[in-house]
C-alpha cells in the first residue's frame, strides 16, 4: 500500500520584492528540502517554532502555495506539476482544518453553506439533499443538525472548529492537514477537539498531517513526529522514541522547554540562548549551530545529512557521527 | 457530546423599531428624509409647478412674491429670470436633471468599477496593467473631457454623464481592489480554495459581499460630486444645452443680473447645496453604520 | 510596616462592563492577598476575568465602558480604588509595573527603547536625562541584551519578539517596583524563548525584591513559576492554594477537570483526554449559584441556587465548592 502523501525535497522560497520593477532582492527560505511520507490512517506531526516552515509545508501540500522545488505525491501520483483543473480530483483526497476558528469560516455565510460548499463543488448537491448531507456531517462532529441555519458567530470557538472539521470531512478525504487546529482554543475545549479528531480518524481511517508547536498535544495525537528548524527537518521518527530519547540537540531543547504542569517534575536544565535566526539568511553549515550548546567547528561549515540513527528514526546532527 | 450547538444570544437585536434606529443614526434619517423630498419633487415636477420653458418678456426679472403662493399659473413664486421664465418651475425641473445625473453616474461608475476592481484584485496577472490604465484615466479632468466630448458631439445629458463617469471609475476600482486584497488573505478564502471552489464562486460568494458596504458609501459621495460637477459643466456651458433647466444653467445665466436680481441665483444655489448636503449626510451615516469595527452590531 | 503584612490585598473586587447588550460581570467578587516578594499565579481560561483583575488593580480599564463597582485593592496599606488619576500615575510604572502579552503594542514605535526606559526613570525618580539613560543601559544589561550601549538607541521594530519582551521587563523593573503584574508575558513567544524569559523574570524579581502576579492560561507555566495559585472561573475565584497542594490534590471540580483535560508530555498516555462538557457561561446574565454548576459532574440543587463561598478546606487550601469534600 502506497503512502497517502509523500513529499520529496520540497522547497519553497518566497521572494522579497523591492523597487519599481518589483525585482526580488532576497529570498525567504521558508522550506528548504523537506521529505516525509504519511501512511493511511497515520498521524504525522510537524513541530517547530514560529518561522520554521511547518505551516508553509501544510499550505504546499494543499496547493495554497506553489512549491519552488521538490515533488508532492498523493497515493503515488505526482501532482506537483498538475494545473488546477487536473488537480481538482486530487483535492477531494486532501482537506484542511485551519488554526483560527473565527477567520476560517466566512462570517456572512450560514453553517449549511459553509459545510455544504465542497458538496456543491464536487457532487453538485443543492437544496434539500445538500441540507441533509450537511446535517449528517454536523452530527458526526457532535453538533446539532439545527446548526445548519445559523451563522458562525452564534458558535463558540470549539464549536467552530467542529464546523471546520465537518467541512473537511464532507468529501471523504484520506488525509486531513490540520494547521495548529487547537492552539487558538481554551484548554478544556482543546481536549474535546483532540478527542473528536482521534475518534474521526478511527471511524474513517483518516491520515493527519498535524502541524503544532505544542509537544504535549503532539505526543497525544501523533504517531510519528517530524521536528523542523529553519525550513529543514532535523529529526523524524516514532513519537515515543523522538520525545523520550531525542537525538538532535534542538529536539532535546524543545522537550526541555515545554512547561510541565507538575511542580514536582524533574526538569531538563537545557536552555537555548538567543532567538531563531531569520530564514532570510540562514546560518551556514548546520542551521542550528548559532544556538546549539554542543556546537563544534565542523557544524559551522558542513551541513549534516538526515540519516537513520535508530530503526525508523532519522536525525541530522554531526554529534551522531561520534 | 450532546453539548454542541448551544444557542448563543445574538449580538444584535432587531427589535427597537424606527425610533431607536433614528436616535442611533440621526444622519442617515435626516439625510435620507431630505433626499426623499428631493426625489418626490423630481418625480412630480410637472404636477407641482408650471412650465419652465415659457418665455414672457413682460415679466422679466420680477422679484419673488409670496402672495397667493399656491395660486395656479403664478410664475413669480421665486421670481422670474431675465427672459421672464418661472424660476420656481425651472428649479423644480432642474431637480430631475441633477438627480438623474447623480444617480446614473454613481450606479454606472460603481458597477463598472466593481467589475474591474474585482478582477484586478483577485487575478494578479491583470492587476498591474489594469491599475496603470486606471491611473491614466484618473489623470483626465472631467471638465476637459466634457468640453472635448461636447465639442465633438454637440452635448446633452448622456455626454455629461459619460464625461463625469469615466474619471470616477478609477476611484471605485481602487476601493474595490483594496477590499479584495484584504479579504483574499483571509483564511476562509484558503478554505474555499481547498474545498475546490472555482475562482468565480470565490469572488461572488466570498469576496463580493465584503465590498458592498464601502461601495454604498462611496456611491453616495460619487452621486453628490457628480451633481456638483454637472452644475459646474452647465455653468461653463460645456454641459446640458442652456434652454434646459438645470441648476448649473440657471446659476450661469443669473450671474449677469446678480446685482439687480439676486433672487435668480438663490433658489438653484440653495437646492444644489441642500441636495449635496443630504447625500453627504446619508453617506456619512452609512459609513459609520457599515464600518467594519461596528459590523458586529449590525 | 511589618514584614509579614501583605503588600497587596484584593478584597471582593467587582468590575463590570457596561455595553449596549447589558452588564458583563467580568470580575465578580475576587479576593486574594500577596506577600512581599511572593509569586502568585492566576490561572484560568479566556474570559475568566484574570486580565481584567490585573487591569483593575492598576485602574487601566476603559473608563466609559467599565467601572469597579465594589471591593478594595489595598496596596501597601492604601486602597487604590478611590484614588484619583494623578495619584494612580504616581503608582503605575513606579510602585506597580506591568508587562503585557504583546510587547510590540506596548512599546512606542517612534521612540528608541532607551528613551522609553529613561522616561519612566525620569518621571518617577526625578533623575536627569543623562542618569536616566545610564540607568536604561544598566537595565538592558540586566536583562542580558547583548551590546546594550549600542542597542539603547535602537527602535522597537529592530528587536525580535523575545528581545522586545526583555526590553519590556527592563522597562517594568527600571523603577524597582514592589509589585510586577505580568499578563501572559510569554504567550506570544516560542517555547525555547519562553523558558529564557520566565527564568529571567524570576531571577530579576529576586534581585529587586518585587512581588509578582503572573497571569496565564498555561498550567505548565504556573507549575514552573508560581508559589501560590489562584484559579479563576467566570469572574470568580474557585480555588486558591500552594502550588504543590493544588497540583497534588485539586479540590474544585473545575480545577480537576482542567488538569485532566490537558495533554501532558511523558505523563498521561491514555488514548482519550478527559473533557469538560459544555462552554463557559454568559457573564451578562447574573449567576445565582456556582458558576461552574452547569458543567459540573457533582452539581446538586444547592450548587445551582447558592454560590459557595471560598473556604479554607484545610492547611490554607481554599476552594469555593459545596462538594469539595466529595472527590
Amino acid at each position: 500500500m502506497s503512502a497517502v502523501l509523500a513529499v520529496d525535497g520540497l522547497v519553497k522560497h518566497f521572494p522579497i520584492l523591492r523597487g519599481v520593477l518589483r525585482r526580488p532582492v532576497a529570498w525567504v527560505r521558508a522550506v528548504d528540502g523537506v521529505s516525509f511520507a504519511i501512511e493511511p490512517g497515520e498521524t504525522l506531526c510537524l513541530v517547530g517554532e514560529s518561522g520554521c516552515g511547518k505551516s508553509t509545508v501544510a499550505r504546499l501540500v494543499l496547493r495554497l502555495d506553489e512549491p519552488t522545488g521538490g515533488t508532492i505525491r498523493l497515493d503515488g501520483t505526482d501532482v506537483t506539476a498538475l494545473d488546477e483543473r487536473a488537480f481538482a480530483p486530487f483535492r477531494k483526497r486532501v482537506q484542511m482544518v485551519f488554526q483560527d476558528p473565527y477567520a476560517s469560516l466566512n462570517p456572512r455565510l450560514k453553517v449549511g453553506q459553509i459545510v455544504g460548499e465542497p458538496l456543491e463543488n464536487y457532487e453538485g448537491l443543492s437544496g434539500k439533499a445538500l441540507e441533509e448531507r450537511v446535517a449528517g456531517l454536523l452530527a458526526k462532529v457532535g453538533l446539532r443538525p439545527e446548526g445548519v441555519g445559523r451563522y458562525p458567530f452564534e458558535f463558540s470557538g470549539g464549536q467552530r472548529q467542529r464546523i471546520g472539521l465537518a467541512r473537511a470531512l464532507a468529501l471523504n478525504p484520506k488525509l486531513i492537514v490540520a494547521d495548529e487546529p487547537v492552539s487558538a482554543l481554551d484548554v478544556s475545549v482543546q481536549a474535546q477537539v483532540l478527542n473528536l479528531m482521534m475518534d474521526l480518524q478511527e471511524e474513517f481511517g483518516l491520515a493527519y498531517l498535524f502541524v503544532s508547536h505544542d509537544l504535549a498535544v503532539v505526543e497525544h495525537i501523533g504517531h510519528r513526529i517530524a521536528v523542523m528548524y529553519l525550513g529543514e527537518i532535523v529529526e523524524i521518527g516514532p513519537k515515543q522514541v523522538v520525545l523520550d530519547e531525542p537525538k538532535h540537540p534542538y529536539t532535546r531543547a524543545l522537550v526541555a522547554a515545554a512547561p510541565i504542569p507538575d511542580p514536582r517534575a524533574k526538569r531538563d536544565t537545557l536552555v537555548l540562548e538567543g532567538d531563531v535566526p531569520s530564514p532570510l539568511n540562514p546560518p551556514s553549515g548546520c542551521r542550528f549551530h548559532t544556538r546549539c550548546p554542543f556546537v563544534m567547528e565542523r557544524c559551522r561549515q558542513e551541513t549534516p545529512m538526515l540519516r537513520e540513527v535508530t530503526p525508523g528514526r532519522r536525525a541530522a546532527c554531526h554529534l551522531l557521527d561520534a | 457530546m450532546a453539548t454542541a450547538a448551544t444557542v448563543v444570544t445574538p449580538l444584535i437585536s432587531t427589535r427597537g423599531g424606527f425610533v431607536r434606529f433614528a436616535r442611533r443614526n440621526p444622519t442617515i434619517v435626516i439625510g435620507g428624509a431630505m433626499l426623499l423630498v428631493m426625489v418626490f419633487v423630481a418625480v412630480f415636477a410637472p404636477w407641482i409647478s408650471g412650465d419652465p420653458f415659457t418665455v414672457s418678456p413682460v415679466d422679466r426679472l420680477k422679484p419673488p412674491s409670496f402672495a397667493d403662493f399656491f395660486a395656479a399659473g403664478k410664475i413669480d413664486r421665486f421670481g422670474t429670470d431675465n427672459l421672464g421664465r418661472d424660476i420656481y418651475a425651472r428649479t423644480v425641473h432642474g431637480t430631475r436633471i441633477s438627480l438623474v445625473v447623480g444617480i446614473t453616474v454613481s450606479i454606472l461608475a460603481t458597477l463598472i468599477g466593481l467589475a474591474i476592481g474585482l478582477a484586478a484584485g483577485y487575478f494578479r496577472v491583470v492587476d498591474a496593467i489594469v491599475m496603470r490604465v486606471m491611473d491614466a484615466l484618473m489623470a483626465i479632468p472631467s471638465i476637459l473631457l466634457a468640453i472635448a466630448l461636447v465639442a465633438l458631439t454637440g452635448g446633452g445629458i448622456a455626454i455629461v454623464i459619460v464625461a463625469i463617469t469615466v474619471p470616477d471609475i478609477p476611484r471605485v476600482v481602487r476601493l474595490v481592489r483594496s477590499v479584495v486584497l484584504t479579504v483574499r488573505e483571509r483564511p476562509y478564502i484558503d478554505a474555499a480554495i481547498s474545498v475546490g471552489s472555482p475562482s468565480q464562486k470565490i469572488i461572488l460568494r466570498h469576496i463580493l459581499p465584503s465590498t458592498v458596504g464601502p461601495l454604498i458609501v462611496q456611491a453616495t459621495y460619487l452621486c453628490a460630486s457628480a451633481i456638483l460637477v454637472e452644475a459646474g459643466l452647465s455653468f461653463l456651458g460645456a454641459g446640458v444645452p442652456p434652454e434646459i433647466p438645470t441648476w448649473g444653467n440657471m446659476i450661469a445665466q443669473s450671474r449677469l443680473f446678480l446685482a439687480r436680481a439676486p433672487w435668480t441665483i438663490f433658489a438653484p444655489g440653495a437646492c444644489l447645496a441642500l441636495v449635496v448636503l443630504s447625500i453627504n449626510l446619508l453617506g456619512d451615516g452609512l459609513r459609520d453604520r457599515l464600518d467594519p469595527r461596528l459590523a458586529r452590531r449590525m | 510596616m511589618d514584614a509579614t503584612a501583605p503588600i497587596l490585598e484584593v478584597q471582593d473586587l467587582r468590575t463590570h462592563f457596561f455595553t449596549q447588550d447589558g452588564v458583563t460581570r467580568a470580575v465578580d467578587g475576587v479576593s486574594f492577598a500577596l506577600e512581599p516578594g511572593e509569586t502568585l499565579g492566576i490561572v484560568g481560561e479566556s474570559g475568566c476575568g484574570k486580565s481584567v483583575t490585573a487591569l483593575s488593580i492598576l485602574r487601566l480599564l476603559p473608563p466609559k465602558l467599565s467601572r469597579i463597582v465594589g471591593g478594595k485593592v489595598i496596596f501597601e496599606g492604601t486602597d487604590l480604588v478611590p484614588l484619583d488619576e494623578p495619584a494612580m500615575r504616581e503608582i503605575r510604572g513606579n510602585r506597580i509595573a506591568m508587562i503585557f502579552q504583546e510587547p510590540m503594542t506596548s512599546l512606542n514605535p517612534v521612540l528608541t527603547i532607551g528613551e522609553q526606559i529613561a522616561e519612566a526613570v525620569r518621571i518617577h525618580q526625578g533623575a536627569s536625562q543623562k542618569d536616566a539613560l545610564a540607568r536604561a543601559v544598566e537595565m538592558l544589561k540586566l536583562v542580558r541584551i547583548p551590546d546594550a550601549e549600542r542597542r539603547v538607541g535602537d527602535y522597537p521594530h529592530q528587536f525580535s519578539g523575545g528581545m522586545r519582551q526583555r526590553v519590556m521587563i527592563a522597562m517594568a523593573l527600571s523603577c524597582n517596583p514592589k509589585l510586577l503584574l505580568a499578563d501572559e508575558p510569554t504567550t506570544a513567544l516560542d517555547v525555547t524563548v519562553q523558558k529564557q524569559i520566565l527564568r529571567l523574570m524570576l531571577e530579576l524579581k529576586e534581585r529587586i525584591g518585587s512581588a509578582v502576579i503572573l497571569i496565564t492560561h498555561d498550567l505548565g507555566v504556573i507549575a514552573e513559576t508560581a508559589k501560590r495559585v489562584v484559579v479563576m472561573y467566570a469572574g470568580r475565584v474557585v480555588e486558591q492554594a500552594e502550588v504543590t497542594a493544588l497540583f497534588d490534590a485539586p479540590l474544585h471540580p473545575y480545577t480537576r477537570g482542567l488538569m485532566a483535560s490537558i495533554p501532558r508530555l511523558k505523563h498521561n498516555r491514555a488514548r482519550r483526554l478527559a473533557e469538560i462538557p459544555g462552554i463557559v457561561p454568559d457573564l451578562r446574565t447574573p449567576i445565582p449559584g456556582c458558576a461552574f454548576a452547569p458543567r459540573c459532574p457533582l452539581a446538586t440543587d444547592r450548587c445551582r441556587e447558592a454560590a459557595p463561598p471560598l473556604e479554607d478546606q484545610g492547611s490554607g487550601h481554599f476552594a469555593a465548592c459545596w462538594e469539595a469534600g466529595r472527590a
